[in-house]
């Protein structure tokens, strides 16, 4: 009985946590049909009379659709040079012997712990001074595009690619570029389909670098719209800003429904075996 | 095929170097040579590898040296730089603004880790027990809110907390209770942005923690029950303690987190009220770009990660020194 009692209680408990973590993009969902007005008499859960007036005012006055084509161009670009330069580093780590081999791999993990924040004020200048890429998508691509949290995710892969098949190449005269293209490519290929994900979601919802990079209008993304669209103090947009929120929002909860399990266990995949 | 590839590739650099003249000379000078050997036997490795360190180089290692210069001057981001020695981080010791947005990242990391962490191993070991259904689903759901942009997230929560008309006050007074200040009050609006970063993090820290008890053999915590453990019992002497390792991972990603926090704070509270969410990023930020002072900025910014780096290391102190197993 005491079991049977224990089971309902956590059944109970998860669920309900379960509602509490889905609640806001439900409530994010409602509002964006609801008029101004309505979002702040607010009792009610569905909207009482549901209109598109916020998406009309969204894609007609915000532009949002060539905010949508911006984060997502930069998002795609920015994945596959960083996907494929993570692939590179965590193959030679993963089955190369060299010297210093130890040393430049502590290193880079160490380099993850070094916050964004550090650098943020020297390297706006350089892109400002040194490169002239403010308003463009240079900025939001190409520091990034070797990282350590990638090579480092791309190694775990690349270990399970057996030594023979490399070694057999070699001796078929294979070039090791060839080999890396033909032989490890597709034998890994989910780990590239996972890093993949995981850097087209953290491009499309990153906020700080685009903010301090992409001023003009017609270059933002779709968070930096967002953050725009705020309006004068006290009579901020809730109701444009719910119908962008749910914009942002759904491309990326699609992909992670469909590719979920794969997902979540490739982001956390780093944790633990290392 | 592969051949191929090789003809449309052309030369390869171990054809092209053979060739080279000064040969003859490098090998005179033997250490010399052998680095330069050394590096043609594994060329392919350390070009593969050249991305990252190049890119880190020019992107992290050079405007960290940049910042230092930085730091010496009074810049306002344009014109000439005026030296001024030390004097930041003069000012910078006497800032009670930077250093109250220090103190409010550490107060909010002890209002939301210690319940994140908690609840992560618990909804990790309900998980990991196996007999609930549906596992997929429910682990689906509390991740969901990882993925999700937090500047949506931000103005979702800012919306349900509102004072007069959020959704969660409405619940309040359903239940006869009296409104809360969510986001008006001091201590209210560090607790609302914990709670974001829960509701943001749960999801997150308990696959960790899944992937960690999925290592832990069950005979261990059967055979605890076998003698005479309650689950609870089983639960605090051998899963946590066997779990240890993973959630100081855990734990040093939080700090981490917390103190690397903008976007939330930023967009659920501005720093408000009263700077009482006002973070360190934030500061940084809006000495930068509001104040146009960048040298100060730059001094605030090594402070910061002078501060950062001290923390990690007290903190791994504290847990080698206190770790069971030694």
């Amino acid at each position: 009985m005491t079991q049977t009692a224990t089971r309902a209680v956590i059944y109970v408990s998860v669920i309900g946590l379960s509602l509490l973590m889905v609640f806001p993009f439900l409530w994010m969902l409602s509002s964006s049909f609801k008029p101004f007005s309505e979002i702040f008499a607010g009792t009610s859960f569905l909207p009482q009379h549901p209109t598109l007036v916020n998406y009309e005012s969204l894609f007609q006055q915000s532009s949002a659709l060539l905010k949508l084509w911006n984060s997502f161009y930069i998002a795609a670009s920015a994945t596959a040079i960083s996907v494929f330069l993570c692939a590179l580093g965590g193959y030679a780590f993963a089955k190369f012997r060299f010297p210093g081999r130890g040393f430049l791999f502590s290193f880079m993990l160490g380099s993850m712990a070094l916050p964004f924040a550090v650098v943020m004020v020297p390297l706006f200048v350089m892109m400002r001074s040194v490169f002239h890429w403010i308003d463009t998508p240079w900025p939001l691509i190409v520091p990034g595009a070797a990282n350590a949290f990638g090579i480092f995710f791309m190694r775990q892969y690349m270990l399970s690619v057996p030594d023979e098949m490399l070694d057999a190449a070699r001796v078929d005269g294979a070039s090791e570029i060839g080999i890396f293209w033909r032989i490890v490519m597709p034998t890994t290929l989910p780990g590239w389909i996972s890093l993949s994900i995981i850097f087209f979601m953290s491009s499309w919802n990153n906020f700080l670098w685009p903010l301090t990079i992409l001023h003009s209008e017609s270059v933002q993304t779709v968070p930096v719209m967002l953050n725009s669209l705020q309006g004068p103090p006290g009579r901020t947009a809730f109701d444009v800003l719910m119908a962008g929120s749910v914009v942002s929002v759904l491309p990326m909860l699609l992909v992670f429904l469909i590719l979920q399990r794969r997902l979540v266990a490739g982001i956390t995949s780093g944790a633990v075996k290392g | 095929m592969l051949n191929g590839l090789r003809h449309r590739i052309g030369r390869l650099p171990s054809e092209a170097s053979a060739a080279r003249p000064g040969h003859a000379l490098l090998a005179a000078n033997p250490p010399l040579a052998r680095w330069r050997g050394a590096i043609r036997r594994h060329r392919w490795p350390l070009l593969f590898v050249s991305p990252f360190f190049v890119l880190f180089a020019i992107f992290n290692v050079y405007p960290i040296l940049f910042s230092f210069w930085l730091s010496l001057h009074d810049w306002p981001g344009l014109g000439p730089m005026e030296m001024v020695g030390l004097a930041n981080y003069a000012e910078l010791e006497h800032d009670s603004i930077f250093w109250n947005s220090m103190l409010n990242s550490a107060l909010i990391f002890f209002i939301y880790v210690p319940v994140m962490t908690f609840l992560a191993i618990v909804l990790a070991s309900v998980l990991n027990a196996g007999f609930l259904k549906l596992q997929g689903l429910w682990r689906a759901l509390i991740f969901m809110p990882n993925i999700t942009s937090m500047v949506a997230a931000g103005y979702t929560f800012r919306l349900i907390l509102d004072k007069d008309s959020g959704a969660l006050n409405h619940a309040l007074a359903i239940l006869h209770m009296s409104a809360i200040p969510w986001l008006d009050d001091v201590w209210w609006a560090r607790i609302s942005l914990g709670l974001l970063m829960i509701w943001a993090w749960l999801g997150y820290n308990t696959v960790i923690m899944l992937a960690g008890l999925q290592t832990i053999p069950k005979e261990l915590v059967e055979a605890a029950k076998v003698d005479g453990a309650t689950a609870v019992q089983a639960f605090h002497r051998i899963t946590v303690p066997l779990l240890r390792p993973v959630i100081v991972f855990s734990v040093t990603l939080s700090i981490i987190g917390t103190f690397s926090m903008f976007t939330e704070p930023y967009i659920l509270t501005r720093g408000g009220p009263i700077r009482a969410t006002q973070t360190p990023v934030i500061q940084i930020f809006s000495t930068t770009f509001t104040d146009l002072r960048f040298g100060y900025a730059a001094a605030q910014s090594y402070i910061y990660l002078a501060i950062i780096v001290a923390i990690t290391l007290i903190q791994f102190r504290i847990v080698s020194r206190s770790d069971p197993v030694r």
